[in-house]
């Protein structure tokens, strides 16, 4: 039972970090490009590391299997609206970041 | 436990709540889809780590809600919110 509090803590702590990672870079990066890279790590390592954390602690396989197939369904969306974006904002003339 | 999911649940939120900056003053409408995205992924976050913490199984169904409601409204952002011509003094 100790061990299994602390992965699934690890796991959660991490995944919290890489929200905070996500949610930095939107603010901090330059240009619609690099924030689609700052999202994509929150919405795939951060809550995949959250569902992680609570799928060790969850109750019963089917609490596992929602939340992979929320897991899944995030990771699906994260994907194809990333490049639905970033064609968009090319085929709008959104100029890329230089230094 | 149940301490952790409390206070991961309220970092997340926080972080939500500073990502507003870039829903108000993202220079293209991209910018603040982009946010409004992270917006719905941190919503089911702090869901499953509420559902886990109070025991609240119909929480995850909401969670589910939202997973799948994400995609739909950035779809449908590119194909009919995006304008054609966007100002172009976003290179800051």
């Amino acid at each position: 039972m100790m061990i299994r509090d602390f992965l699934s803590a690890v796991f959660l702590i991490a995944g919290a970090v890489f929200f905070l990672a996500g949610t930095l870079g939107l603010l901090r990066f330059p240009d619609v490009y690099t924030r689609l890279h700052a999202l994509t790590k929150a919405d795939n390592l951060g809550l995949g590391l959250m569902v992680l954390g609570l799928a060790v602690q969850a109750e019963s396989w089917a609490v596992v299997g929602k939340l992979l197939l929320i897991w899944g369904l995030v990771l699906l969306a994260g994907a194809s609206v990333a490049h639905l974006i970033a064609a968009g904002a090319l085929h709008r003339g959104i100029r890329l970041w230089k230094r | 436990m149940q301490i952790l999911y409390g206070a991961l649940a309220l970092f997340l939120l926080l972080n939500l709540g500073a990502g507003m900056w870039r829903v108000l003053c993202g220079p293209t409408g991209a910018d603040r889809m982009l946010a409004a995205q992270l917006f719905g992924t941190t919503a089911v976050a702090i869901l499953l780590l509420l559902a886990q913490a109070y025991g609240n199984a119909a929480l995850r169904d909401v969670a589910l809600l939202f997973a799948l409601l994400a995609a739909v409204t950035a779809v449908a952002f590119v194909r009919r919110a995006w304008p054609n011509q966007e100002e172009d003094d976003d290179d800051t």
